[in-house]
């Protein structure tokens, strides 16, 4: 495969610190591989920055092969960037043509503060799981893994919801910034399977609550968090959790 | 919201049936007896209160929801790519619907209050089937839909409902939490087909009374 040098140039977002406004910086990198990832170029240039005594641009990222959630940044207007079903650290270079301008914004939402330049706040949703995502194990022997049979579609359709990397990606996406595909997803993988039943309608209660007082916008099904979730999470959780949330609401004794 | 929805959606496939009589070319005879029938008949004149109900919640809370949400994202995007994650229509459902409220208001005002308050703007006009008197609705619409301007705002507003609909009606199902492999392709394409024909028997109305299309 050819290897062409890419010359862009980059408009990042640029801010200190939470309490400071920010504003968009503009760097020009020469000669970047078509092979490599988004970050990778971001590597590039941060040395280039480095070398030459420039403050580097701070953003998140860990495992770089789209499994830790970490590499959150706006794209282009878009989260993760022009690929679907991919994140940041997926992306390749090839995305991009010769000569283009790519914006690169964090993600925005009240929810996530700005730490610094593109890296955001998303202890949010550590709270909302800690409000309610999560289950119950007695101690003792441990089990055989298989003792339990469970319906084979619907451990499908619990580790299609497991997916979640809790990017926040649907947050970054939504019009409202709801967080309704990533409470979703978490709600659904264990109200799917035998082992989340003890603690169902309590979990879906307060795991909703939690992400309402966090303070993130209400679902208005544009489905625009389906369609740039990297783990392609369906918009058949949110139905899920409206219906999980329904029947606690009306029918638990919560 | 979906509720609410969905019971106006009732009513909508109840007002263009009644109003589709026009298009009998009986010179209004069967749409004033409908009419009449629907402002006289007890039940119906109970659930047009219910039906005011359901407007009112369904208008305050898309407009709160509206106005939350905005608030929700202190810091807009420098670049927006909307259009390739979701439709415009489904972003913009708060601007459609306030474009019907507005049109709800003045349609209400051309036709309702006629009807229903005549000391304060003029009853309508009379017509006698039969032995019987009727308000003459049909006479109305013909008197307001000389107007070309009327005529536009009404079939202009005809797509707001279109796609208020088209995001609308799947929409509904989805918060009420009927999302379903077996009834999804049903729903989808009931939607589609019931956002594009009852807006467009509607929007054929006026026009087909201004071009005299129909007597
Ligand atoms: S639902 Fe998708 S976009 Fe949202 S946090 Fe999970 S993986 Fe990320
Ligand atoms: S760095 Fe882990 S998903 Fe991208």
């Amino acid at each position: 495969m050819e290897h062409t040098g890419l010359n862009l140039t980059l408009k990042v977002w640029k801010q200190k610190n939470a309490a400071t406004k920010g504003a968009f910086e503009s760097y020009d990198v020469k000669n970047i591989s078509t092979d490599m990832s988004f970050l990778e170029m971001f590597d590039v240039l941060n040395e280039q920055l480095i070398s030459t005594g420039k403050e580097p641009i701070a953003f998140d990222h860990d495992c770089r092969e789209g499994i830790c959630g970490m590499c959150s940044m706006v794209i282009n207007g878009r989260p993760h960037g022009p690929w679907n079903g991919t994140t940041t650290c997926q992306l390749h270079m090839r995305a991009f043509k010769n000569g283009d301008t790519i914006t690169v914004e964090p993600w925005r939402a009240g929810s996530f503060p700005v730490v610094r330049d593109l890296v955001v706040d998303r202890s949010a949703f550590d709270r909302i799981i800690q409000a309610g995502g999560y289950v119950s194990i007695n101690t003792g022997n441990p089990v055989d893994a298989n003792a339990l049979p469970i319906d084979k579609k619907l451990a499908d359709k619990a580790f299609a919801a497991a997916a979640c990397i809790g990017c926040g990606a649907c947050v970054a996406a939504c019009k409202n910034s709801s967080a309704m595909l990533f409470v979703s997803a978490k709600v659904s993988q264990l109200a799917l399977l035998p082992q989340g039943q003890p603690e169902r309608s309590s979990r879906v209660l307060s795991m909703v609550d939690q992400m309402d007082k966090e303070g993130f916008g209400n679902c208005t099904n544009t489905g625009a968090c389906e369609a740039e979730c990297p783990k392609e999470i369906s918009l058949e959780n949110i139905a899920r959790l409206n219906r999980e949330y329904m029947s606690a609401a009306l029918a638990s004794e919560e | 919201m979906g509720l609410t929805g969905l019971f106006l959606i009732s009513f909508l496939l109840v007002h263009c049936g009644i109003n589709a009589c026009i298009f009998l070319n009986d010179n209004g005879e069967t749409f004033n007896k409908a009419a009449h029938f629907m402002g006289t008949n007890l039940f119906i004149r109970t659930a047009e209160i219910g039906l005011f109900l359901g407007l009112l919640i369904h208008i305050i809370q898309g407009l709160v929801l509206t106005y939350e949400n905005n608030k929700k994202r202190p810091i807009k995007y420098a670049v927006n790519a909307g259009n390739q994650n979701s439709k415009w229509y489904s972003r913009s459902m708060g601007l459609l619907g306030t474009l019907l409220l507005i049109f709800l208001i003045i349609h209400m005002g051309d036709f309702w209050t006629h009807s229903r308050v005549p000391g304060l703007v003029g009853g309508l006009p009379e017509v006698e089937y039969d032995g019987v008197v009727y308000h003459d609705l049909y006479a109305k619409m013909v008197e307001e839909f000389k107007e070309v301007f009327v005529v536009i705002l009404y079939v202009i507003s005809m797509f707001s409902l279109g796609f208020h609909l088209l995001h609308g009606f799947s929409s509904a199902f989805q918060s009420l939490g009927i999302n379903h492999s077996k009834y999804n392709p049903m729903i989808k394409s009931v939607g589609f087909g019931f956002s594009i024909i009852i807006p467009l028997l509607f929007a054929l109305m006026p026009l087909s009374i201004y071009f005299g299309l129909i007597k």
